[in-house]
C-alpha cells in the first residue's frame, strides 16, 4: 500500500514538473471558438506558433457572444492566474484596461508598425489610454444576409435591393412552403439582426445617434417605432421553432436548403465553406437590404493580459504571429472574416470576402464604419444587454413596436 | 498532588475536544457563509460593475432592480414556479406514498423507480426535458410521426407557458423524493392506533384524513423546507431547459442574479438581487420554522 501511495505521489510531482517547465513557453488561450468553422481557423495559429516552438494550451469554453467565457475570466483574474491572451470584443477590452489588467504591447506594435496597417475603429477598441494592449485578429460585420443561391433561383427570386424586395422575396419563399428566415430565438441573435434593420431605417446618422450617443430622442423617435416594426415583420418570417436554436444551426437550414435567408455576420460564411459551398455560386451574400455602403463591425481581438517575466517572451510571439499578414489571411479565409490590416491582398478570399474587403475599406474612408451594437462595439456590457431585453421581448411578441421604443429608452437610461 | 491536576487536565481536555474539532467547520462556515452574505450586503450598496469596487451609492442599486422589467418577470415567475412546483409534488409524492403504503407487491422495485430522477442533476433533467418538449423533435413531433396530426404541444416555445414546463421538468424530478420522504412518515404511524380506529368503524378515508395525515405533519415541513429551498435556487434547470427564453420569459431571480453580477458587468445590481432573494425566504421560512420547532416544548 505505501509503495502504491509512494509511486502515485512520486507520479504526481512528475507530471506538476512537467506541467511547471511547459508553463514557460506555452501561451494559455481562452476563447469561444467552439464551433466547425471556428475551430478550424484557430488551428491556423496553433501550428503557426507551433513552429517556433510555442506550446498551445487551449481553454475553449463554449457559447458565441462569450458570455460564460467572460465568466471563467473573471474567476482566472479575481485569483491572480489570467490566461495569457484572451478572445475579447469591443467594450470588453476598454472595461478590462481599466481595472489595470492588460498588458503593454507598445513595442511589438512599433516593431510591426501596427498604427498605420489598423483602420482607425478598431484602435479605438485594441488601444486604451493610447497604448496598445489587444491584437485584432479579424474584422467581421453584422449587416450581412446570407441566402439558398439555388432555391431563390428555383423561385425566381433576385438578390432584393430594399427593405420592400426583401420583405416581399421572403413572402414569396413562404407561400413556397419553405421556411423563409432561418433563425436561432437567443437575444443576442436577434440584436445581430437589430444592427441591420436599424441601419436600414435609419442610415449610419441615426445608427450612432441612437446606439453610440445613446440620445433618448433617437431611441424613442419614430424611427425606432419603424425599426421594431421591421423587427415583427421580419419574425412573421421565421418558422415556429426557431426559440433557443443556436446560429450554426440556422446556417445549416440555409445551407441544407431548408430556409432561403439568414441574417448573420460573415462568421455563417465559414460554416458555408465547411460544408463544401462556394461563394456566390451555392450561397448568396449581400448588405441587409437598405445599407449598401455601410458596415457595422465587430473585431475579435485577443487582449493580453499581464504575465509574469517568464512567460512575456510567448506572449509577445504570439502577438506578433497574430498580426503577420499570412495569419491574417489564412485565419480570415477560413473563419468568413477579412483581416484587421488593410495592407493585405484580396487574392486568397473568395467573392464574398472580396466583396466585404473593398466595402470595409471604403466604409472605413467615408466614415460609415460603425461599430455593431449586438457585439458590444457601440456600448458596454451593461447597455448592451439592456438593449437585448428590449429587442428580444419586441421579437417574442411582449412589446409592440410602440412600447419597445418607450422601454428601450428607460432600459438604457436604468443601464447607464 | 499529582492526581487532582491530572484529572483536572483531563475533564478540562473533555471540555475542549468537541469545540476545538468543531472549530474549523465553524470558522469555514462563519466566513464563507455569513461572511460572505455581509459582503454581498455590502456591496448591494456599491457601485460595482465588473470587479467589487467600495464606493457607497446608497439605495440606488436596489431602486434601479425595481425599475426593470426583467426582475419583475423573474419575481412572477418565481411565484408561479414555486407554488405550483411546492403544491404538485406534495400532492404527488403523496398519493404516490399512500398507494404504495397499501403493501402492494413489488413496493420494493417501484419505489426505487421512482425516486430515480432525483439521482439526475437538474442539468440532465433540464436537457432531457428540452428535447421532449421540443415541437420539432419531441412528443409532438413523435406523435405527428404516429399520425395524431393535429396534436399540438409547443409550450415551450410560448412566453407565456414556457415558465410551465419548467415546472413540469422539475415536478417529475422531486416527486419520487417526496414520496420516499412520506412512505418514511406513514411506516412510522403507530399500528395500534390505526387498528384502534378501525374497530371504531373509521373508513379509509376518515382514517387517512383525521388520523394519518395530521401525523405526518413533520414530513409536510421537510417536504416544504426542502422543496422551497429547491425552487427558490434554481438555477441549472431553467439554464438547461429554455435558458431563461423565449426572450426572457422563463428567467427567475437566480439567473437574474448570475446574468446581472457575471455577464452584464452590474455587479450591484446582482447583489443587490441576492440580497432581496434572501431577504424572501427568511421571511417565509423562519416564521414557519419558528412555529413547527417551538411547538413540541
Amino acid at each position: 500500500m505505501r509503495s502504491y501511495i509512494g509511486r502515485t505521489l512520486k507520479m504526481a510531482s512528475v507530471l506538476a514538473l512537467v506541467a511547471g517547465s511547459a508553463q514557460a513557453e506555452d501561451v494559455e488561450v481562452l476563447h469561444w471558438w467552439t464551433s466547425g468553422g471556428e475551430a478550424a481557423a484557430l488551428n491556423v495559429l496553433k501550428d503557426d506558433l507551433q513552429k517556433e516552438g510555442i506550446g498551445w494550451k487551449d481553454m475553449p469554453v463554449a457559447g458565441g457572444g462569450g458570455q460564460s467565457a467572460m465568466t471563467v475570466l473573471r474567476a482566472r483574474v479575481t485569483s491572480g492566474d489570467p490566461p495569457t491572451a484572451v478572445q475579447m470584443l469591443g467594450f470588453d477590452i476598454s472595461d478590462w484596461a481599466q481595472q489595470g489588467a492588460l498588458a503593454d504591447l507598445d513595442k511589438v506594435a512599433a516593431d510591426g508598425n501596427w498604427d498605420a496597417v489598423v483602420p482607425a475603429a478598431l484602435q479605438k477598441f485594441s488601444k486604451y489610454d493610447g497604448h496598445w494592449v489587444a491584437v485584432p485578429v479579424n474584422v467581421h460585420s453584422t449587416n450581412w444576409v446570407w441566402s439558398n443561391k439555388k432555391m431563390l433561383a428555383d423561385l425566381g427570386i433576385e438578390e432584393p435591393k430594399t427593405w420592400d424586395e426583401f420583405i416581399a422575396a421572403m413572402q414569396k419563399v413562404k407561400d413556397s412552403g419553405k421556411i423563409a428566415l432561418a433563425a436561432g430565438g437567443q437575444p443576442w441573435q436577434e440584436a445581430t439582426m437589430f444592427d441591420g434593420v436599424v441601419l436600414s431605417v435609419g442610415g449610419p446618422e441615426f445608427y450612432k445617434k441612437a446606439f453610440v450617443d445613446l440620445d433618448p430622442d433617437a431611441l424613442g423617435g419614430p424611427q425606432m417605432v419603424e425599426s421594431f416594426k421591421r423587427m415583427e415583420q421580419l419574425h412573421s418570417f421565421v418558422d415556429p421553432n426557431f426559440s433557443g436554436r443556436d446560429w450554426n444551426l440556422a446556417t445549416a437550414m440555409v445551407i441544407n436548403g431548408e430556409a432561403a435567408f439568414q441574417m448573420m455576420g460573415d462568421w455563417a460564411k465559414g460554416e458555408f465553406l465547411r460544408a463544401g459551398k462556394e461563394a456566390e455560386v451555392d450561397f448568396g451574400c449581400f448588405r441587409t437590404p437598405g445599407t449598401a455602403g455601410d458596415v457595422t463591425f465587430n473585431s475579435d481581438q485577443f487582449a493580453m493580459f499581464k504575465v509574469g517575466e517568464d512567460a512575456q517572451a510567448a506572449q509577445d510571439a504570439m502577438a506578433k504571429a497574430v498580426m503577420s499578414p499570412s495569419f491574417q489571411i489564412a485565419f480570415n479565409t477560413v473563419k468568413g472574416s477579412v483581416p484587421s490590416r488593410t495592407d493585405v491582398s484580396d487574392e486568397e478570399f473568395d467573392a464574398c470576402g472580396k466583396k466585404a474587403m473593398a466595402q470595409l475599406k471604403s466604409a472605413s474612408e467615408n466614415g460609415t464604419l460603425l461599430g455593431s451594437m449586438a457585439h458590444g462595439h457601440a456600448d458596454p456590457a451593461s447597455v448592451k444587454n439592456a438593449i437585448y431585453d428590449v429587442v428580444t421581448a419586441n421579437f417574442n411578441g411582449d412589446y409592440d413596436a410602440e412600447t419597445a421604443a418607450k422601454e428601450l429608452v428607460k432600459a438604457v437610461s436604468l443601464a447607464q | 498532588m499529582a492526581r487532582p491536576v491530572q484529572s483536572d487536565l483531563r475533564t478540562r481536555l473533555q471540555e475542549w475536544i468537541p469545540k476545538i474539532v468543531l472549530a474549523p467547520s465553524v470558522a469555514s462556515m462563519l466566513i464563507f457563509v455569513y461572511g460572505f452574505i455581509v459582503f454581498t450586503g455590502y456591496l448591494s450598496f456599491t457601485n460595482s460593475r465588473i470587479l467589487p469596487s467600495f464606493d457607497l451609492v446608497g439605495w440606488h442599486n436596489y431602486w434601479r432592480l425595481f425599475q426593470l422589467p426583467t426582475w419583475t418577470i423573474a419575481v412572477q415567475n418565481l411565484a408561479i414556479f414555486a407554488s405550483l412546483y411546492i403544491a404538485i409534488c406534495i400532492a404527488i409524492g403523496l398519493t404516490l406514498a399512500i398507494f404504495l403504503d397499501q403493501k402492494i407487491r413489488g413496493e420494493g422495485m417501484l419505489r426505487p423507480i421512482f425516486l430515480y430522477p432525483m439521482a439526475l442533476s437538474f442539468i440532465v433533467t433540464g436537457t432531457a426535458w428540452k428535447w421532449l418538449l421540443d415541437p420539432g423533435i419531441g412528443i409532438e413531433h413523435t406523435l405527428h410521426l404516429w399520425g395524431w396530426e393535429s396534436f399540438h404541444f409547443g409550450w415551450i416555445k410560448s412566453s407565456s407557458m414556457a415558465i410551465y414546463t419548467v415546472v413540469i421538468a422539475a415536478v417529475w424530478q422531486s416527486s419520487g423524493f417526496v414520496m420516499a420522504m412520506f412512505l418514511a412518515g406513514l411506516r412510522g404511524i403507530d399500528n395500534e392506533i390505526l387498528k384502534a380506529a378501525q374497530m371504531d368503524g373509521a373508513s379509509n378515508w376518515n382514517l387517512y384524513r383525521r388520523i394519518i395525515i395530521p401525523q405526518l405533519r413533520p414530513a409536510f415541513l421537510s417536504a416544504f423546507v426542502i422543496l422551497a429551498h429547491l425552487a427558490v435556487k434554481s438555477y441549472d434547470l431553467v439554464i438547461a431547459l429554455t435558458g431563461g427564453g423565449p426572450g426572457r420569459a422563463t428567467e427567475l431571480p437566480a439567473t437574474f442574479m448570475y446574468s446581472y453580477t457575471f455577464t452584464r458587468n452590474e455587479m450591484g445590481v446582482g447583489a443587490a438581487s441576492a440580497v432581496i432573494m434572501l431577504m424572501t425566504i427568511a421571511a417565509i421560512m423562519i416564521p414557519y420554522l419558528y412555529a413547527e420547532l417551538k411547538e413540541p416544548k
